[in-house]
């Protein structure tokens, strides 16, 4: 099977949905150089630099989709949305309840997200919770080259507003333009798996709304997107060797959330660890927990997320990302006896 | 009071080493992520910072470095920051793009844009509580295009803030030419907003100085706001390391893994007409060599040569030995930070 990496993934699904269908065009900042390769395929009347005025492009893209394209719009950071989130607030996600359903805005916004680089607080936020706790947008993070190329075409296909999130850890060419810019003295902590992985030829949608499990397990269900998918494999490894089964669930949709296969998971394990890159308070970690107990499944909970602002120095954003060790400490902790609240 | 070329060349001279430390420091990898520089812009932060006062505020970008360093910030703590240390400026959370001193009134932001409400505050607050003082704010062309930094100067205007918002106009929107994206004229904008605008060579420092005196007299007499519009090249692009850039410097390592793919993409089939891959190709072709034109190549667009060729004419022994003094102090800098890194 063909390899890929995980941002040229991207990039190729998305090159054979717009050579089937000219209603597809992409525009962002720095757009003729980040997708270059998309330029010269398509020309210049589909692939749009646009000013760095992120309300004006984003809102334009809305109605440009309410009219009939199919926009993919390209936001240089999930943080720059802080920029422009009127138009997916309160225009994107509102169209289709003021219409009655009758009319939608089906637009992809391809935003690169997360940390691990150093970059800081302005540059490296997940956000996919602040994104998925409004009604109306479909919320997107791959962790694999064939999700991230499967979730392109799934987004493109799809009837409203979708945010397809692609975290620069897993991407080579954001990562090399960012964090290691030709200089070969920096080393960031890449998932193989991740970065690089088997494509199908040709791309299929991989169904929005739909988790995947990648590893069973009989002891724990550790539930996880994007980065946080590898680092709970990696801490399923290592937590195998001390006798504790964890299987690992990759979401790939925030929202609409695949709730079954979380119920599902849990009813067979009886713990629930959520992995999640982004803040702790109010967003995808507590969202897992309500939907357990919403469901009745009696579940033993914890969590692994960024609690903080996420700090420049390179040792203390390590600390504060979800990392294998405090993914095992806290799979340690929920196999064990202790009852009440832990911080991990 | 007239420029003194000989302060503002040391002042200049003084960021351009401590950047260059920066820049190397990087390279080795002990300062993580982007790295966007101000060199190139010296003239412009030199022939404005020394003129401001105490009480005077700041609105910084993501080039903040050298505007810290001329308004008293001592460069190992900001050393000390970009190498994430908790004895630097903001105890090693902040990093280059976030750099703040409260003391000095001084906040950075790597959001493009952002400068310009933070000025406007800056300088309601001076009206209130700091009467005579403004708030400058720095940001790129680029800037000029989001809406924050637009509905600023229109704010600065109507309450007639005490506020100078200086724009370091580089020609390029992070890697996209400047004027592809932006429509009409920067000044005129300014002034269909009702802010008094000028236009000065941001390279020569001398100007820029006697430019913008003026326009901090207005600020701090009540008069209300101004826009200096500094025209600069920055000397390593958006950021160090930029591939185009890069692959101008070492087209034989850098270029081979971009051609690949791009020539791939040109003969897939599927997509547009030969006519329109054409124009695409021109596009990508037009960046590179927009990029080829390597602008530390040209002297004149260095601002520290231009003064330093100006003062070599007055008195070289003094220049050579301005000159040595810094060289000294910044490698002290540098020695120690690198001492303790290790």
């Amino acid at each position: 099977m063909k390899t890929m990496q995980f941002s040229a993934a991207i990039d190729d699904a998305l090159a054979q949905a717009m050579a089937a269908d000219p209603r597809i065009i992409v525009f962002g900042e720095d757009v003729p150089l980040l997708r270059r390769n998309l330029l010269v395929q398509f020309g210049p009347q589909r692939v749009l630099a646009t000013p760095i005025s992120e309300s004006a492009f984003l809102g334009a893209a809305v109605t440009a989709a309410l009219a009939g394209l199919r926009p993919v719009v390209e936001i240089y950071m999930a943080d720059f949305l802080g920029v422009c989130m009127d138009a997916l607030l309160n225009h994107a996600a509102k169209v289709a309840a003021f219409s009655g359903g009758r009319w939608t805005a089906p637009l992809v916004v391809r935003v690169p997200c997360g940390g691990g680089y150093g970059d800081g607080g302005q540059h490296e936020q997940a956000l996919w919770g602040w994104l998925a706790h409004i009604p109306g947008l479909a919320v997107v993070v791959p962790a694999t080259p064939a999700d991230a190329g499967g979730l392109m075409l799934a987004a493109l296909g799809a009837d409203g507003p979708v945010i397809f999130l692609e975290h620069k850890l897993l991407s080579e060419a954001w990562l090399e333009m960012l964090g290691a810019s030709g200089r070969r003295t920096v080393r960031y902590d890449v998932p193989p798996d991740g970065a690089r992985g088997p494509v199908p030829t040709p791309w299929t949608p991989v169904p929005i709304g739909k988790a995947r499990l990648h590893r069973a397990g009989t002891d724990m269900t550790i539930a996880s997107v994007g980065v946080g998918v590898h680092r709970a494999l990696a801490a399923a490894e290592l937590l195998s060797g001390d006798g504790i089964s964890a299987g690992v669930l990759d979401l790939r949709t925030v929202t609409p959330l695949d709730r079954a296969a979380v119920c599902a998971a849990v009813a067979q394990t009886g713990r629930l660890l959520v992995v999640d890159e982004d803040y702790e308070g109010f967003g995808l970690s507590g969202e897992l927990a309500a939907t357990i107990l919403e469901a009745g499944e009696r579940c033993r909970y914890a969590r692994v997320c960024t609690r903080t602002t996420t700090p420049y120095a390179r040792h203390l954003e390590d600390q504060a990302l979800p990392s294998v060790q405090r993914i095992c400490a806290a799979a340690a902790s929920l196999m064990g006896s202790e009852t009440g609240p832990q911080r991990f | 009071m007239p420029p003194d070329l000989w302060y503002l060349y040391e002042s200049m001279l003084r960021c351009r080493q401590f950047e260059e430390v920066v820049a190397q420091l990087w390279r080795q990898g002990l300062i993580s992520g982007e790295m966007h520089l101000g060199t190139g812009e010296e003239a412009i932060i030199a022939g404005i910072v020394p003129q401001l006062r105490d009480g005077d505020a700041l609105a910084l970008d993501h080039r903040g470095t050298a505007a810290l360093l001329l308004r008293g910030v001592a460069p190992s703590l900001i050393l000390a920051e970009l190498l994430g240390r908790g004895d630097g400026l903001c105890g090693g959370l902040g990093g280059h793009m976030h750099l703040c001193s409260r003391e000095h009134l001084a906040a950075a932001s790597g959001i493009v844009g952002a400068a310009g409400p933070a000025a406007v505050g800056f300088a309601l607050a001076a009206r209130y509580l700091r009467p005579g003082a403004l708030a400058v704010a720095f940001f790129g062309e680029g800037a000029m295009n989001q809406g924050m930094l637009l509905e600023a100067l229109n704010l600065a205007a109507v309450w007639n803030l005490p506020a100078l918002f200086v724009c370091k106009d580089d020609g390029w929107s992070i890697t996209t030419a400047s004027d592809r994206v932006t429509g009409g004229d920067l000044a005129a904008r300014a002034r269909g907003l009702g802010v008094q605008a000028v236009e000065v060579d941001g390279r020569d420092v001398s100007q820029v100085w006697e430019a913008a005196a003026p326009a901090i007299a207005r600020a701090r007499t009540g008069q209300g706001p101004s826009f200096l519009r500094c025209r600069c090249v920055h000397l390593e692009g958006h950021f160090l390391g930029y591939a185009l850039l890069r692959a101008t410097r070492d087209p034989f390592r850098e270029l081979p893994p971009i051609l690949g793919p791009l020539v791939c993409a040109f003969v897939r089939s599927g997509g547009a007409r030969p006519r329109e891959r054409l124009l695409g190709l021109r596009q990508v072709m037009a960046a590179t060599v927009a990029t080829l034109r390597d602008p530390r190549q040209q002297r004149g667009n260095d601002p520290l040569a231009r003064t330093h060729d100006d003062l070599a004419r007055t008195d070289p022994a003094r220049l050579a030995e301005l000159e040595a003094a810094v060289t000294h102090e910044i490698s002290e800098i540098a020695a120690s930070a690198t001492q303790e890194a290790a």
